[in-house]
């Protein structure tokens, strides 16, 4: 019975293609929404009840048997996925309504079916154990999130991005193969079960970081992001935010599944994961605030929180290494956390950047400027994610935030010297990280929402529809219910960490909970009290003459909306300051001395990626090595011959002299 | 809540002392000890004007800006007594509150469309994200030196005796100064009296505030810097001494405090607007040197 309902989602999908159009949308919803009930009852049952991992074997599928767990770490991400699935196909509908008239059913029909296989191959991703079935949901959620990107394939970069994407991910599913071909040449058996025995076996840490490049591809950890901030860009705003909120977070997954199977040598891998976590995400938030186009600078800031949450396992992972009860439990209680909140919030400012996209045509914050007057409800939303990605209280970021720095703090006096200095650096960093983002989202949300249209706009601007507001809602709520009521989210988590890593902390759990607690009080106050004082000031001005006049232009009257701040001005004192790690240059002409007329000029900053130029560098000097190679490919036959003869006789050679 | 209650009451003759003291070593008599707070009832009782560019956020960030200042001073402590919620990492939140304070009134700022204020906005954002990390470090390594994590732990258990006490408690003051003058717009990085709105940091943000709004505001800033005064207070007034003596003491260091801002500001120029983020910079390898 159990086993056949695996089956029937993957044969519902397949309905997709033949629902009539007018149909699809709530096919596709009726057909999430059963997903997601379906796999949230176990997925509850674990995380909620802290009961032991629930486990199938399906016998009677064609392929020979599947073997199916869900325990604390599958069930957590299980849940997050289902709340961002159902925003998003919710907010699908009227995001995709304009493309109605250019595309034809068929495409919707398989943008509509590859979402619904990358939401079953996510799932798959997490409740596999096997190391084959895993590899082939992992390679069926980068085909469908392919298919997904490519919605706008006639665009050119579009094309280019998607490609680029494809073969990224594939390069890192070579380094997760050749890492279970090396599990499986030492075990015998290829899957994540039999890694502990390997790990028991030898030296962890070599293993540990081959996994660890393939599943940060995914991620997004510096240096391996190149293809994140090209590919969010590109997608509609819904797979954004599901790419940005979920997708990236699987190869959150793999690292953590990996890493409980890891038996020594825990301090070392720790210290590597919080040092690449937090240059992740310095980097990455530095090149978000010279970036002129919405989404791009989403994408960066997903790279900046995903090392958050790797500054969070890294630090838990040192607990495991310092026997430290606490730091286990804040470190990946934080890092737990802040996957959910980030999968929130993110999601959020995709949506809403989509809304924008959707009215003004435009992702460029250079070309908008004051849509808090045509779409304040978006304008919201977005005000309401741009706080909570920047960690401010009463909402859910710092909650995560918090955690991981208290137990950064706490670790200090926990180890040795060389923690202290380490953790100390982590601090200075992660402090960084948090104001970079705060500069990083007053100019986002400052440029694009507030203030005069920067450009005039001759279609008419409209406050999104509703069933695009509704899952902003929804996450909005969620989003102040984390901030507001904390604990009720860390317990949960909390034990599921405690299960999942074999550590006993109900003291720091208890000490925690009432540090949480006490946040949440703050956080109810602050709310008052800007209520209280708001509501004052409401009062006290409806008995008064309000005027209202120009804005204060120091005596010249004739200012235009050209004259406002623009990203460019708002990033400059910084990107100066940054300079030798940003390497930004400016295109522009000098007016020369005997221009006594001079032509209109334009004035733009081109952020480069520093990394990427790297990357570059090397893929451009193996392009040349092969192309040195390629010259044996003469296209003559007996060239061919020839070669097949030198093989045979290497090898005879080779055998004659016992070489192999 | 003790400790909430003095920092109100400090506000009360704090800002008064800092003009004063500039007047009178610029050879004026200066205004009474009260006139700030004058011109804030003043204010307050004024009509408003407000840009017809400006929108939501303009006209509640005001509000978030000195609730957070308010929520932040919840959490100070009195040498010996416990904050009204003391918990543990409490600087770490008095930091995310003052930031969200400073978040708001940055959109504020930018929600009037106005180049000056975009430019006082933007300076606003660079500075605080350099500070911030040096009030980290700061109490970062109290919390090492101490093994303790909240503000009160912290302040009760610092180590009294021997030379490095000495040279912690000089240089740990030293910053706390430093990153107050910083963080309320003061002498080396901004200068409250200046007339020209290209020069400005903070002032230029409040240019087109006006009545109640305005008056938020400045309660919002004179309590800031009471509080950071407070902090200061905390750290140099023993929690073994009785009531009255530590209540003699932390006003007289409130006191000593604003006085010291007045004579700084007296005879400090005001730094190059460009030289600025180096001065922030400088700070925090101070303070990693330590």
């Amino acid at each position: 019975m159990v086993q056949s309902l695996f089956l029937v989602p993957v044969i519902l999908s397949f309905f997709i293609l033949i629902t009539p159009s007018r149909m699809r949308f709530y096919y596709v919803l009726a057909l999430v929404t059963f997903i997601a009930v379906l796999s949230s009852i176990p997925a509850c049952l674990v995380l909620f009840s802290h009961r032991a991992p629930i486990t199938w074997n399906l016998t009677e599928i064609p392929l020979g048997s599947l073997r199916i767990t869900i325990d604390g770490i599958s069930s957590f991400f299980i849940l997050v996925m289902n709340f961002a699935m159902l925003s998003g196909v919710l907010y699908s509908r009227g995001y995709l309504d304009p493309y109605a008239r250019t595309k034809s059913p068929a495409q919707f029909a398989l943008h509509y079916f590859s979402y619904t296989w990358l939401y079953l191959s996510m799932l798959g991703v997490l409740i596999l154990r096997d190391g084959l079935p895993f590899l082939i949901a992992w390679e069926l959620m980068a085909v469908s999130s392919f298919m997904l990107i490519l919605f706008e394939a006639e665009k050119r970069d579009t094309l280019k991005t998607a490609v680029n994407y494809l073969v990224q991910m594939h390069i890192g599913l070579v380094l997760l193969v050749i890492a279970f071909l090396l599990c499986e040449a030492d075990t015998g058996k290829m899957s994540f079960d039999a890694l502990a025995l390997y790990f028991s076996r030898h030296s962890n840490t070599g293993l540990f970081f081959l996994f660890f490049a393939g599943f940060a591809m995914k991620a997004g950890f510096i240096p391996f992001h190149t293809w994140l901030p090209t590919a969010h860009p590109a997608a509609p705003s819904h797979i954004s935010a599901l790419m940005s909120g979920v997708m990236i977070k699987m190869g959150i997954y793999g690292i953590l599944r990996v890493l409980t199977s890891v038996q020594t040598g825990f301090y070392t891998i720790g210290v590597i994961i919080l040092a690449v976590s937090l240059a992740s995400g310095l980097a990455a938030i530095m090149m978000a605030i010279v970036r002129h186009d919405m989404k791009r600078i989403l994408a960066y800031s997903s790279i900046e929180n995903i090392g958050i949450i790797g500054t969070g396992i890294g630090l838990g992972t040192m607990g495991l290494g310092m026997h430290s009860p606490a730091l286990v439990l804040l470190g990946f209680a934080g890092a737990f956390l802040h996957i959910l909140n980030h999968s929130l919030f993110k999601s959020l400012l995709f949506l809403s950047t989509g809304s924008v996209y959707k009215a003004y045509h435009t992702r460029d914050i250079e070309e908008l400027g004051g849509i808090v007057h045509k779409m304040p409800k978006t304008a919201l939303a977005f005000l309401t994610g741009a706080m909570a990605i920047s960690g401010l209280p009463p909402l859910n970021g710092f909650i995560s935030e918090f955690l991981i720095y208290l137990g950064l703090i706490s670790g200090l006096s926990a180890g040795n010297v060389y923690t202290s200095v380490i953790l100390m650096l982590a601090i200075i960093a992660l402090s960084l990280v948090g104001g970079l983002a705060i500069f990083c989202f007053t100019r986002l949300f400052g440029i694009v929402f507030l203030g005069v249209p920067r450009k005039e706009v001759h279609q008419e601007i409209k406050e999104a529809d509703p069933g695009m507001l509704f899952p902003q809602y929804l996450l909005m709520f969620a989003i102040l219910a984390i901030g507001l009521f904390p604990i009720a989210f860390f317990i949960p988590v909390a034990g599921m960490v405690s299960t999942v890593f074999h550590t006993a902390f109900i003291t720091d759990m208890a000490s925690t909970g009432i540090v949480l607690s006490k946040i949440a009080w703050v956080n109810i106050l602050l709310v008052i009290l800007v209520g209280l004082i708001y509501f004052l000031r409401q009062s006290v001005l409806n008995n008064r003459t309000v005027e209202y006049g120009p804005t204060w232009g120091c005596g010249y009257t004739a200012g235009t909306p050209r004259q406002q701040y623009t990203g460019t001005s708002y990033a400059n004192n910084f990107a100066e300051l940054a300079q030798p790690v940003l390497n930004t240059h400016d295109d522009f002409v000098p007016i020369r001395e005997e221009e006594i007329f001079p032509a209109k000029r334009m004035f733009r900053n081109l952020p480069a990626d520093a990394i990427k130029g790297v990357v570059g560098r090397l893929t451009d000097l193996s392009m040349t090595a092969l192309k040195k190679l390629a010259r044996l490919q003469t296209g003559n036959i007996q060239h061919y011959i020839l070669y097949a003869f030198l093989f045979i006789l290497g090898v005879f050679i080779l055998l004659y002299l016992k070489l192999i | 809540m003790t400790g909430f209650l003095f920092a109100i009451m400090t506000a009360v003759f704090f800002p008064g002392v800092i003009i004063r003291v500039k007047s009178v070593l610029s050879g004026r008599k200066g205004p009474g000890i009260l006139q700030p707070w004058y011109n804030i009832v003043l204010l307050l009782r004024k009509n408003s004007v407000l840009s017809t560019t400006s929108g939501m956020v303009f006209r509640v960030a005001p509000a978030i800006y000195l609730g957070t200042v308010l929520c932040a001073m919840a959490l100070l402590p009195f040498p010996g007594r416990p904050s009204f919620f003391g918990l543990t990492g409490d600087f770490i939140l008095l930091a995310f509150l003052l930031a969200l304070g400073k978040f708001m009134f940055i959109l504020g700022a930018l929600d009037t469309g106005s180049s000056f204020e975009g430019m006082g906005a933007n300076r606003e954002a660079l500075y605080s994200l350099l500070a911030e990390p040096a009030f980290f470090i700061l109490f970062g390594t109290l919390a090492l030196l101490t093994g303790h994590g909240s503000l009160q732990e912290i302040f009760n258990n610092l180590p009294l005796n021997g030379n490095n006490a000495l040279i912690i408690g000089f240089i740990a003051v030293y910053l706390l100064v430093q990153i107050t003058m910083i963080e309320n717009s003061r002498m080396p990085v901004d200068d409250p009296k200046t007339h020209l709105e290209l020069t400005m940091v903070h002032e230029v943000m409040i240019l087109d505030h006006s009545g109640f709004d305005l008056a938020l505001i400045q309660i919002g800033t004179v309590l800031k810097f009471s509080l950071y005064g407070g902090l200061i207070a905390n750290f140099l007034v023993p929690a073994s001494m009785s009531f009255l003596f530590q209540a003699g003491l932390f006003f007289a260091i409130q006191a000593g405090f604003a006085a010291l801002i007045g004579f700084l500001e007296s005879f400090r120029a005001r730094k190059k607007m460009a030289k600025n983020p180096q001065f922030i910079v400088i700070l925090i390898t101070f303070k990693m040197i330590r």
